[in-house]
């Protein structure tokens, strides 16, 4: 199959002047599937892309940069082959390197055409003069230069490469997802060094105190028991009959994924369902176990109003724990994090309910909240490790670090 | 000196259900509207999540949802010959505060009125006689019909989720429904809830003596449901903490959880919280409104200007509000003159406690929703021939089944001592074989010439404004209509095998410290004549075309159901004209 069809995407191709709108039209769309307001935001009302977001790495801070066409404070003195190496290379006009807080490891799956069209959207937006100091990461991080080494040993430059063997629609959702989506960039497994663990993509990782789930088709951990539908119903509503998307997600869901069109979406699920999971099986905690008796009382009497005594809850309302793999993730994090201080669900047009958890952190104590993680990770054929004390007492203090 | 706002195309007084529903349909017209809330923004899971949204002491006993008394009261009086005081705890009823108002705290009982009830007088008249009615009861006709508020009804009933069983579909009488209710163009959006044993019990004996009991309507959610704004609800509970709290997992009707939502998504909708207004503003002529002074927590005074003024407050405090700003006529009892402040009521209810043999029944009355219960309407509106017992009014009566919390539900034979061993015994023995209502018996309360709202002339507010004084007492006509409804009703309890009946009869003088309901009405009443109402019947002012006010403040005279049901229906029916006729062109949309 034709690359250059594949990447053209469902809005036609045109004549590619500065001035083109079916360019500039698909250049929009493909920012909001690449989510560049999703870092590119901050302070300035009324324009998400003028930067300044604080991004949190595991290293540091790294404040989103001004992409408006600002000649001074943006990115409006940038040609369309500056913006492509930025995007496509990691390398800024003045030869400086990015960091893969800006996912530019993904953008490079993406064709030059589509990252032109970008740059060709980008500069019809209104040009915002707002001065961002982008990196404030601690010493040695803090030195640019270093991205070289790093690159040498994690980015894969080079755009998609369509599988001959699959699908047009396969090949689609794999354009979306590793390249202009970044879904990897959460949710696959990192080095200590922020670089992706080969062969175990889409299974899962840690950020921001949340823990991404694995999204492969992995039918315990991952989303194998969801239908092409259901993954499509999740990114274009935030909800589905099984699960609600809160934190990251929630950010995503809103200025990302419900905006992009539902064949798409339909492209990106056949991809992430073809996606291989971990083989391996844990073990569930004994049901004898006290902490498990513990985590029932608790359960039933704190959570079951809502979520119901089986875990199943209210379709497009309330998260379905007893089929939720963000409850069986290989890491306790999202479901600690989320008993501790609750969590807004995105509303979305389609869904504009918005459902809330409430916080518990102020009335269970750090073995109360670890037995009822430790119950709903080894009830209705969930099988995970135990969640201790400690586990809530460490999310505990990070939670509160993070006023956010 | 106030600070004034950029203008606004409508400002909203109040955003509980009715400044929801009007801020909804008027910016789906595209204007830019301001809602604002003199209480606290409040939100499901940070304000009464199920983690404590079942706190007695805090929401029932401490009033955590209503208003405070530092933030404003009212006097109260029973005589024009008496001297009025302040209000400093409140008793007869709830006053709401904050965001979704008392959308949030009641029980969710959603009842259509009787078609009888908006013609009231003319139908009265007609049947028994021009002097049937007592010489001071002041009732009249609403100016709008039933069959008008149909489709206002049934919108409604669709954002709430209402779940009952139809009586009268498209005028077929439904066999499990409510026989006596109007003809309804479709059936409720959701089942009846399941009925627990007392409930049951009561519509088996009911049946026996040949009344046709029905399920209360009501906004618990038998079954998951989404509203036709997308806005989703879960199942209810069975939780039994409904009234005075917030319900905590998505189940009841409310602003919250039906149009807020949706509301707080759209560009041209603003609200501010904890702000207060004082005064509506108008211009020289005093017959155009130009918008409204609020003070906010730090108490800066800010002018809003608006084309558009929606007065969408609890009952009392809009009646204040008119009162203060000038608009319309102050209703002046002795010279039977003016309208503002005219036709106020509340409501006459009672109650059976009934005591069972705790060998044979067991009720369990923890497994309890707000409106949950079966009820009979035969002694509802004119629903009988009052001609034999010299009162008009009526009320519909049930066993409703709210709660069985440990606090308020502790039910006790007559002659108990009231602390002590004894009591203790008392209650462990009768707590799973009594049934208590709460408000088993709810009748209607007519207007009468010397009950209304004014100004009082002594006590002012913390911004140095009068206070609205309410004079209120029973008159024969209600005290014997209670005492004909209880005594029904008692006999029904008897026929399920009571081995005890207390009759708690309404009595006068009204008492401002028992209890009743939150359903005050009136005081800026609809009608067709502007000599007797403050409202065309569309609740826009008569005197101020660009005021509309909302909610029972409305109603001439306060039937024997809860009101919301009504309220909800007169907002759409409200909304509809000023969406299809009013903002075409803005002026009187009925010639007086």
């Amino acid at each position: 199959m034709a690359l250059a069809a594949l990447c053209a995407g469902r809005a036609a191709a045109g004549a590619e002047s500065p001035q083109d709108f079916a360019q500039i039209e698909r250049g929009r769309y493909l920012a909001i599937a690449a989510d560049c307001t999703g870092c590119h935001t901050g302070p300035v009302r009324g324009s998400p892309f003028a930067g300044g977001r604080p991004i949190e790495t595991p290293f540091g801070m790294v404040a989103a940069a001004n992409i408006t066409p600002d000649r001074e404070t943006g990115i409006g003195s940038w040609t369309d082959s500056d913006f492509d190496r930025a995007l496509r290379e990691g390398i800024m006009p003045n030869g400086s390197r990015l960091y893969p807080a800006m996912p530019y490891p993904y953008y490079t799956r993406m064709s030059k055409d589509d990252v032109r069209a970008i740059h060709a959207y980008l500069n019809t937006v209104a040009p915002v003069h707002h001065a961002v100091h982008s990196n404030q990461l601690p010493f040695p991080f803090n030195i640019r230069g270093l991205m070289r080494l790093w690159n040498s040993l994690y980015f894969e430059p080079g755009e998609y490469k369509p599988d001959p063997h699959k699908s047009a629609a396969w090949n689609r959702g794999g354009y979306l997802v590793e390249g202009a989506g970044h879904c990897a960039a959460c949710h696959s497994p990192k080095n200590f060094l922020g670089g992706d663990r080969s062969g175990q993509r889409f299974r899962g990782y840690s950020l921001q105190g949340w823990f991404a789930p694995d999204i492969t088709a992995d039918p315990q951990r991952g989303l194998g028991n969801w239908s092409d539908n259901d993954i499509v119903e999740y990114l274009k509503k935030g909800h589905n009959r099984l699960a609600a998307a809160s934190g990251p997600m929630a950010e995503e869901v809103e200025h990302g994924s419900s905006k992009m069109n539902e064949a798409d979406l339909a492209d990106i699920a056949t991809y992430l369902k073809d996606q291989p999971g971990q083989a391996d099986r844990a073990q569930p905690v004994d049901s004898a176990d006290r902490s498990m008796k513990v985590g029932e009382a608790i359960y039933l009497d704190r959570c079951s109003a809502c979520h119901k005594s089986d875990g199943t809850g209210v379709a497009y309302l309330i998260p379905n724990l007893a089929q939720s793999s963000s409850v069986n993730s290989r890491l306790p994090l999202t479901t600690v994090r989320v008993i501790l201080q609750g969590a807004d669900s995105v509303a979305t047009p389609a869904e504009p309910t918005g459902p809330a958890m409430p916080a518990f952190a102020w009335q269970l104590n750090d073995a109360q909240v670890a037995a009822v993680a430790t119950y709903i990770r080894n009830s209705w054929g969930h099988a995970a490790a135990r969640v201790t004390s400690e586990d809530v007492s460490s999310a505990r203090k990070d939670l509160a670090k993070d006023k956010d | 000196m106030a600070r004034k706002l950029p203008a606004k195309d409508v400002v909203i007084v109040g955003l509980g259900w009715t400044g929801s529903i009007l801020a909804n349909e008027l910016t789906d017209e595209g204007l830019d509207v301001v809602a604002i809330e003199r209480g606290p923004w409040r939100d499901t899971a940070t304000d009464y999540p199920p983690a404590y949204a079942a706190d007695e002491l805090r929401y029932r006993i401490r009033h955590e949802l209503f208003l405070r008394p530092e933030q404003t009261t009212f006097t109260f009086r029973n005589k024009m010959d008496q001297t009025a005081l302040p209000i400093r705890t409140w008793g007869a009823f709830m006053p709401p505060n904050g965001v979704g108002g008392g959308g949030v705290h009641w029980n969710a009982e959603t009842w259509r009125f009787l078609p009888t009830d908006f013609v009231v007088r003319t139908h009265l008249t007609k049947r028994y006689g021009a002097h049937f009615l007592p010489a001071d009861m002041t009732i009249q006709d609403w100016g709008v019909t039933y069959e008008e508020l149909e489709p206002h009804y049934d919108k409604f009933e669709y954002l709430c989720g209402t779940c009952g069983t139809a009586g009268n579909l498209r005028g077929q009488i439904q066999e499990g429904g409510n026989p006596f209710e109007g003809a309804r163009s479709r059936p409720y959006p959701n089942p009846a809830q399941q009925q627990p044993f007392g409930p049951t019990l009561f519509a088996k004996a009911a049946r026996d003596l040949g009344y046709k009991p029905f399920p209360q309507p009501s906004g618990n959610m038998s079954r998951a449901y989404t509203n036709p704004l997308g806005v989703r609800m879960g199942p209810c509970t069975y939780c039994g903490f409904c009234e005075w709290f917030g319900c905590g997992n998505y189940s009841k009707a409310s602003p919250q959880t039906t149009v807020l939502p949706v509301l707080l998504r759209k560009p041209n909708f603003q609200a501010r919280d904890n702000s207060e207004v004082i005064r509506i503003n108008t211009d020289r002529s005093g017959k155009r409104a130009t918008g409204v002074t609020f003070v906010d927590t730090a108490g800066n005074e800010w002018e809003q200007p608006a084309e558009l003024v929606i007065l969408a407050a609890y009952t009392i405090f809009n009646v204040q509000l008119l009162l203060l700003s000038g608009i319309g006529t102050p209703y002046d009892p002795v010279a039977n003159t003016g309208v503002v402040g005219r036709n106020f009521t509340h409501q006459t209810t009672s109650d059976v406690t009934s005591f069972f043999d705790p060998a044979k029944f067991i009720f369990n009355p923890f497994i309890a929703s707000g409106a949950i219960g079966m009820c009979i309407d035969e002694f509802n509106g004119d629903n009988f021939d009052h001609g034999p017992h010299g009162f008009v009014g009526g009320g519909y009566m049930g066993q409703l089944q709210t709660n069985g919390r440990p606090i308020e539900t502790t039910p006790v034979p007559p002659g108990t001592p009231k602390w002590g061993a004894k009591w203790k015994q008392a209650v462990r023995e009768n707590y799973q074989s009594t049934l208590k209502p709460g408000t088993g018996v709810h009748g209607s309360m007519y207007s009468y010439r010397d009950v209304y709202v004014d100004l009082d002339p002594t006590y002012r507010d913390r911004f140095g404004r009068p206070l609205a004084r309410m004079t209120i007492d029973f008159h024969d006509n209600e005290l014997k209509q209670n005492r004909f409804l209880t005594d029904k009703f008692a006999e029904i309890f008897q026929a399920m095998g009571a081995k005890q009946v207390m009759k708690e009869y309404r009595k006068g003088p009204y008492d401002i410290t028992a209890y009743q309901t939150t359903h005050l009405c009136g005081g800026a009443v609809m009608g067709a004549d502007p000599k007797t109402s403050a409202l065309n019947r569309y609740l826009q002012s008569w005197d101020v075309p660009n005021l509309f006010v909302m909610g029972a403040t409305a109603f001439p005279q306060n039937p024997g159901y809860n009101p919301t049901g009504t309220v909800g229906a007169l907002a759409y029916w409200s909304a509809a004209q000023i969406r299809s006729q009013y903002l075409k062109s803005p002026g009187p949309l009925v010639r007086a």
